[in-house]
């Protein structure tokens, strides 16, 4: 009897290892942070792109409207995609659209708007990065629907038809 | 000779430590325990994406307004998770990570133990 706890006890460890790891290789190798809602917008402190004059960011989001923070570059390609729904909502009264201009070369990203319209109501630059840290992004594009001070829904990557329309649902 | 031995201890001692000083800078010790999101397997100090760039300016501004090391990881930790260090903490999610090389060392020793036991009863 003594003799046949080790087997047993070796069989269900080596069972609940092999399970862990099989169950381990169905999960994605690629972390994206965890989308947490209902938080309180970072404060910072930025240049508006255009006129360079200082920004805080108690002046960018004020009262109760809702507001889509969309980081972008010149340089980003699915920028370009995701360009004809910002458009599009740029349109809508109640929400404004704030461009966070990440590490670009201003002469690009003027042409940028140039070429295809410019759907913000106000740009402000993040020439290092640090910014779109404070917000827990780690890539372009990424956008954060904000209403109160708070962050309501965050979208990693570009916007699409399905996040299109739930925006607009949101902010009914 | 013995001397020359001696000496040579010596030298390379000193060289050790030295350069271990040297090495000590906080942010630098903080990025390197850092994983970078882009090119996840990097820390953000080997990293050279964008965001690393980015992250080891935003420690050295951290560091720059007060912050220590503990602080610096609790606000990388608050915006990114758990997953942005090399050395989580201990909460529920990691008990598992941390409790089992203890589990491992007590159940191989009661094995080794076993078989010396064993041993001992048959001589």
């Amino acid at each position: 009897m003594k003799t046949k706890i080790f087997p047993i006890f070796l069989i269900i460890t080596f069972s609940i290892t092999f399970y862990v790891f099989y169950k381990g290789l169905q999960n994605s190798n690629i972390y994206t942070p965890e989308i947490k809602s209902e938080i309180k917008i970072p404060s910072f402190e930025a240049k508006e792109f255009f006129s360079k004059d200082n920004v805080n960011s108690d002046q960018i989001f004020i009262g109760s409207e809702y507001y889509l923070l969309n980081i972008w570059a010149s340089w980003c390609i699915p920028c370009e995609e995701e360009h004809k729904y910002l458009m599009d909502l740029s349109k809508k009264e109640n929400i404004k659209i704030i461009g966070q201009n990440y590490k670009d070369n201003f002469a690009n990203a003027k042409n940028f708007l140039i070429k295809l319209d410019n759907p913000y109501d106000l740009i402000f630059s993040d020439n290092e990065g640090t910014i779109a840290i404070e917000w827990g992004a780690y890539g372009v594009p990424e956008s954060f629907l904000i209403k109160n001070n708070q962050i309501i829904k965050k979208i990693i990557g570009p916007l699409n038809e399905k996040l299109f329309s739930e925006i607009k649902e949101l902010t009914q | 000779m013995n001397i020359l031995k001696l000496l040579i201890t010596v030298i390379f001692l000193i060289n050790f430590f030295s350069s271990d000083l040297k090495a000590k800078n906080l942010g630098t010790e903080i990025t390197k325990n850092l994983r970078c999101l882009i090119c996840q397997g990097q820390s953000v100090y080997d990293s050279d994406s964008e965001f690393a760039n980015s992250l080891k300016i935003l420690v050295e501004k951290k560091l720059n307004d007060g912050l220590n090391e503990e602080q610096v990881y609790d606000y990388l930790k608050n915006k990114y998770g758990d997953w942005i260090l090399y050395d989580p903490g201990f909460n529920k999610n990691t008990y598992f990570l941390w409790l089992l090389p203890i589990l491992m060392f007590v159940f191989g020793g009661a094995i080794i133990l076993r078989k010396v036991i064993l041993k001992k009863k048959k001589l």
